[in-house]
């Protein structure tokens, strides 16, 4: 590696506008538009805010946790330093090749077949053409498909496209790995395997940013935990301390 | 917002908000870089695309090419009636127009679904935008070069063969392939962000079809129309790969036209996708 990763977020908001039918529309758009000139009220939109003013700074060795309800903007923080979404205030830079474990069935067409797929998914990563044959020998390997490979994914059992997904995804190293919590999906033989394997990543990776709702799993993996509540982090520690926090919280929670 | 660098698996990204113009136009310049040098992936995903929509069924792709086929030997023969034409040459005239009339709306209602229709990807990974409106290209290339099948056999029924002038469509067709991803960067962000423009540029389209010299002839027209022709885009843009195929070169005037309504697209296109690129992701 030519130098080490660094992740920082200096008051990174991200708000989505809320597009449902009304605002989809063009022509409802312009008749605003002319109204709101007429009336000469405000431009009301709703926008949830994903992220609000969070800031923190990542170095090698860091092995970040992300705890909080649905919603609470974990996805949206793994988006925004992926580079999916770009914020609407603040400042986000990330060094490093980054592999975000987001959607097990990223770029995968259930019409096409396990090998198709696995070439799909080297070229989004950028791998160069002759590392494509090690890739997929890897990946079959890995996901136990056999003669399986040459066919479409749509006859596949769930069992094997959550396989080939997984492997494909822990497949290509990277100094910063983004994921979320839905590689714990799977069979329990399988699930032995994919730790071992996600544990070779996590440890080749310089900085980790794992989503989970998994306590144990944050517990084992991690050395910092957020706990993420409406956009922002409202509590920053040792896994121990936080999730001690967010577990009191969560569990006072229906008695109060 | 601000990115040094967003290849897949980049070494580094870096994004402040509010950028200025001069930051956002040079984040679109390097999407478009990034976007070209990812040429195997969108040219994979293209041929993917095209292979997929035509999976299981038996003549697969050439369905395409018989119904265009149906349809020109229906309109040939009625046309030529109407019009009171001679059928030699007429024939070979609406066969090659319909194909490539064929092209352009397939190409413009693709452009539309180029963003939305990868949504998923979009919101997994971090892709230069650019990469999905080549593959688009991609795929309306492969799909209507299916069809240059008819215009070969009805030349060759009629003779029709352009001879060497026919080269001198090459140019006309690489501004095509230009205009093809300059109207998938415009009309996918704006079929993104408006979910009513679609079904608008489709009437649009139909009524260009009527309006255009498609499948009746320029000289059908008063010579005073005939002069105003030369202000339809979809005609001259049409004119400067027609004409050679059919063995004549197009005017000056046509040329200026193309190239202008072309120059008019592109600088609209990019000064649209410059403005709005980093919200693309927000809207699919």
């Amino acid at each position: 590696m030519p130098y080490s990763a660094r992740v920082t977020a200096d008051h990174v908001s991200v708000s989505f506008p809320l597009y449902h039918g009304y605002a989809r529309s063009l022509k409802k758009t312009l008749v605003a538009a002319a109204a709101t000139r007429l009336r000469e009220s405000g431009r009301r939109r709703v926008v949830v805010h994903g992220l609000d003013a969070v800031s923190f700074t990542l170095a090698p060795g860091d092995r970040l946790g992300l705890v909080g309800r649905n919603g609470a903007g974990k996805t949206t923080l793994l988006r925004t330093l992926a580079g999916i979404y770009e914020p609407n205030e603040g400042h986000v830079s990330v060094t490093g090749r980054v592999n975000a474990l987001l959607d097990p069935s990223l770029g995968m067409n259930a019409e096409l077949t396990g090998r198709e797929n696995i070439v799909i998914r080297g070229m989004f990563a950028g791998l160069p053409g002759h590392a494509l044959p090690d890739l997929i020998d890897n990946v079959v390997a890995f996901a136990e498909l056999a003669e399986f490979i040459d066919l479409p994914l749509r006859i596949y059992s769930a069992g094997m496209v959550i396989r080939l997904g997984f492997a494909l995804a822990t497949a290509i190293q990277a100094q910063v790995l983004l994921m979320d919590e839905w590689f714990l999906a799977g069979d329990a033989a399988f699930l032995e395997r994919a730790k071992l394997r996600l544990e070779d990543m996590v440890k080749g990776a310089e900085i980790l940013v794992l989503s989970s709702h998994n306590i144990e799993v944050l517990r084992t993996w991690c050395t910092r935990i957020f706990w993420m509540d409406r956009g922002r982090i409202i509590d920053d520690g040792p896994p121990d301390e936080v999730l001690g926090h967010y577990l009191a919280n969560t569990t006072a929670l229906p008695a109060a | 917002m601000s990115i040094s660098t967003h290849e897949p698996g980049a070494l580094s990204l870096e994004f402040r908000s509010n950028p200025s113009a001069t930051v956002r136009n040079r984040l679109a310049i390097a999407d478009l870089r990034q976007g070209l040098s990812l040429w195997r992936l969108w040219s994979t995903l293209g041929w993917f695309d095209i292979r997929l929509r035509y999976r299981g069924s038996v003549l697969g792709p050439l369905w395409l090419t018989l119904s265009t086929a149906v349809m020109v030997a229906a309109l040939g023969v009625l046309y030529s009636q109407l019009f009171g034409m001679d059928l030699h040459a007429y024939f070979p005239y609406l066969a090659l127009s319909l194909v490539l009339w064929n092209y352009i709306s397939a190409a413009v209602a693709d452009a539309c679904a180029c963003f939305t229709g990868s949504d998923g990807m979009i919101r997994s990974i971090r892709m230069p935008f650019t990469m999905y409106a080549l593959r688009a290209v991609v795929r309306n290339v492969i799909a209507g070069a299916h069809n240059v099948i008819v215009v070969v056999v009805v030349f060759w029924i009629f003779s029709a063969w352009p001879g060497v002038d026919g080269f001198a469509a090459l140019p006309g067709m690489a501004l095509w392939l230009v205009d093809t991803l300059a109207v998938a960067v415009l009309l996918g962000p704006v079929c993104a962000r408006f979910r009513d423009i679609p079904p608008i540029i489709a009437s649009v389209m139909q009524i260009a079809f009527f309006v255009s010299p498609v499948i009746w002839r320029p000289e059908l027209v008063g010579p005073r129309a005939r002069s105003l022709l030369v202000l339809n885009p979809f005609y001259t843009l049409l004119e400067i790969v027609r004409a050679p195929l059919l063995g004549s070169l197009p005017t000056l005037a046509i040329w200026v036209s193309a190239l202008g309504y072309s120059v008019l697209l592109c600088a609209v296109a990019a000064a649209l996708f410059a403005r709005v690129r980093g919200r693309i992701a927000f809207w699919v």
